[in-house]
């Protein structure tokens, strides 16, 4: 099975969502662009941190990806011009190292998330999104609905067409998170780190065996099938997709 | 400001004891030569002296001038320069020797009583004397008119011999400071050569060239920690090579297969039209091949921050039976279709970084699930002594051959080539387990029979 057509359901509320990417790296920048355009967002580019700094500062955007070695002005001075000049746009930056002194100073300048390159494309969509959704973040649910796949978050309590279907803990955190995320791509990882905690790659195939417990559950007895394997990329959970 | 060379500091060290205690020698030879000077001058004045007193004591009356005045004659004679000038009270000149100072620059000390002699040095024209001045004569005394005595010395050539004595004196002593200097100097470069052959040798130190070492018996006392040390640094630093020498190989050979198989089968698949499917295939395929790429450089970035140390960790109180759990629950399904078990025994914490000390005990538990048969219990055993804290994680299976036991640990080793494919990883999983292991200040073994084989790491515990 393969996602037909762009991802487009991915506009929060009604608005389309506008991002910038500031990169100066040519093809991360194209794929970025390409990606997220695709994906349903109206992206602009800036190619080095003079221009990010300008677009971040006189278009109103909804979230900015920002890279933060750039050859210009380095990144964590755009981001903290940005936060001093009253700016509150979420911020994800991209780093190259993976040192614990760049997160926590990105964190510290006002940044909300951060990923270190390389990273799967799958995985920065859903940070994304999870972003853009964390600013237009509603009432609380207690309830999470998708087709007649109901998941009652105050009870712990799963139903499908009616019927109540028993869920160990695991697999109801990892219901509850395939259906926050409806027809969204979540990378193996994600699942990994928001489920289980485990923010390291595993060379097993865990996640796929839950998953597979998880829809001989809610999947197996009930037409249309909800949960698909987006290959290469991970896992979503969608009412609508044909396989 | 960078401190003087300890060559500089030492030769400035003898210069100045040079100079300090040469002069003094000098001062001290000087001063005695001239007090002996004095005193053999004012001895040959006082025997003068004293035979003009006898002479004038032989003397009865006045009348006996003449022979008087030839025995100050003879008295002279034999006393080189020395001049004699003798006037009695009443002014009566009563004798003068052939020459003498001019005496009027001297005055007449009356008060000088008998025998006791007046000794002054007088500069004229250009000549130096010593001159004694003497009351001779009156009451109780064998002479019965007073008279006054002088006897002048010329001392000159004493003077001229100091002079000349001083100056050789000085240059010897310039000299002695100069060629003390210079020996200091020599002596501290000589002392230093130990010292320049061990800082020569560590300028050979090089990738290519196996380590150097220096004998620490070669080199003087001194020199032999250094020595020592500098063994030890090259001994580390050659296996570093070494290591990084076969790294690097297995990392181009393990980069190697899978980009040849990307290339080899993009050129496959370019070679003629396929259908959309089919290259969506082929790009499914790839994508899999850049992960299982991407996972082991991101792997081996790992262990490069490890062993460079500087990745900050989070420094906090684990507890591993927490941990175990955690990984038990994550592994819950994976081990349910496998069919193998899981048991906790013990309890243990530790002060360290969390997500690290996870990562390994997940990578062990995941290599035991993987080895363990069906039907068959993965065991992780907690311990905690007193100072050490303890954890085993044993899963039955095929033993690990006892040759391969030493080397499991090492990065890219596999205990069986061919399940390189199989899902198992780059062969850095273990690796992995021993660095973060490592940087905990703890150890890890294995050992391997017939029934099972058992990981154990040891650790610092959180008390101690």
């Amino acid at each position: 099975m393969f996602l037909t057509g762009p991802l487009s359901s991915l506009i929060a509320g009604e608005r389309v969502m506008k991002i910038l990417i500031v990169e100066d790296e040519q093809k991360t920048r194209e794929y970025l662009h390409q990606g997220l355009t695709e994906a349903g967002f109206v992206v602009d580019i800036a190619r080095n941190g003079l221009d990010g700094h300008h677009l971040a500062n006189t278009e109103p955007y909804d979230l900015i990806i920002l890279d933060v070695n750039l050859p210009d002005i380095e990144g964590w001075r755009i981001l903290k011009a940005l936060r001093e000049g009253g700016k509150q746009v979420p911020v994800l930056f991209l780093t190259a190292r993976d040192s614990v002194a760049d997160r926590v100073k990105g964190l510290e300048l006002g940044a909300d998330d951060y990923l270190v390159k390389p990273f799967a494309f799958a995985e920065l969509l859903a940070r994304v999104r999870t972003l853009l959704r964390r600013g237009a973040a509603g009432a609380i649910d207690t309830k999470l609905t998708v087709a007649d796949l109901e998941l009652d978050l105050m009870r712990r309590r799963a139903t499908r067409s009616g019927q109540r279907i028993q869920l160990t803990a695991k697999e109801f955190a990892l219901l509850e998170l395939l259906m926050r995320h409806e027809s969204e791509v979540l990378p193996r990882s994600m699942i990994a780190s928001q489920v289980w905690d485990m923010n390291f790659d595993s060379d097993t195939n865990v996640i796929d065996v839950a998953i597979r417990r998880l829809r001989a559950k809610i999947d197996d007895a009930f037409e249309p099938k909800l949960i698909h394997t987006v290959r290469g990329m991970g896992y979503m959970l969608d009412a609508t997709i044909e396989v | 400001m960078r401190p003087l060379s300890l060559a500089t500091r030492l030769t400035l060290l003898f210069a100045v004891a040079a100079a300090i205690v040469f002069p003094t020698f000098g001062w001290i030879i000087i001063g005695e030569m001239e007090h002996h000077f004095e005193e053999s001058d004012t001895a040959e004045l006082r025997i003068i002296a004293d035979a003009v007193y006898d002479a004038l004591a032989g003397i009865r009356a006045p009348v006996d001038l003449p022979p008087v005045e030839r025995r100050f004659e003879d008295i002279l004679i034999g006393h080189h320069s020395a001049s004699l000038y003798l006037v009695r009270s009443d002014g009566q000149l009563i004798y003068e020797s052939g020459h003498h100072p001019d005496l009027s620059v001297l005055d007449a000390d009356n008060s000088i009583p008998e025998d006791h002699d007046s000794i002054q040095l007088l500069i004229e024209s250009g000549n130096t004397y010593r001159v004694l001045w003497r009351q001779i004569g009156g009451e109780g005394s064998a002479v019965a008119d007073v008279h006054t005595l002088v006897v002048a010395t010329p001392i000159d050539y004493h003077l001229a011999f100091l002079a000349e004595f001083r100056g050789t004196l000085w240059l010897m002593v310039a000299s002695g400071v100069i060629i003390m200097s210079a020996m200091g100097w020599a002596a501290v470069r000589r002392g230093h050569a130990p010292l320049r052959e061990i800082v020569s040798r560590m300028k050979r130190v090089s990738a290519t060239e196996g380590a150097e070492t220096i004998s620490p018996e070669s080199v003087p006392s001194e020199l032999g920690d250094l020595a020592t040390s500098f063994n030890e640094m090259t001994h580390r630093v050659d296996e570093s090579f070494q290591k990084l020498a076969h790294f690097n190989a297995d990392i181009a050979h393990e980069l190697r297969t899978p980009i040849t198989n990307l290339m080899t089968q993009t050129q496959v698949s370019l070679s003629r039209a396929r259908t959309v499917e089919e290259y969506r295939e082929i790009l499914y395929s790839n994508m899999e091949e850049y992960e299982r790429m991407a996972q082991m450089v991101g792997d081996m970035l790992f262990l490069a921050q490890q062993d460079s140390g500087t990745v900050q960790r989070e420094k906090g109180l684990v507890d591993l039976v927490a941990e175990v759990q955690g990984l038990f629950d994550y592994y819950e399904g994976w081990v349910d279709e496998r069919g193998v078990a899981l048991e906790l025994v013990g309890r243990a914490s530790v002060i360290g970084d969390r997500l690290l000390l996870r990562r390994a005990l997940a990578n062990l538990l995941s290599n035991a699930i993987r080895h363990t048969p069906t039907g068959k219990t993965v065991l992780v055993r907690l311990s905690d002594t007193d100072d050490t804290i303890r954890v085993d994680v044993e899963n039955p299976g095929l033993p690990i051959p006892v040759d391969d036991l030493p080397k499991i640990f090492d990065r890219f080793f596999r205990v069986d080539p061919s399940r390189q494919r199989s899902g198992e990883g780059a062969g850095l999983g273990l690796a992995i387990v021993k660095s973060i292991i490592d940087v905990h200040g703890g150890t890890i073994s294995a050992v391997s029979d017939d029934t099972a084989t058992r990981f154990s790491i040891t650790m610092p515990s959180a008390g101690s």
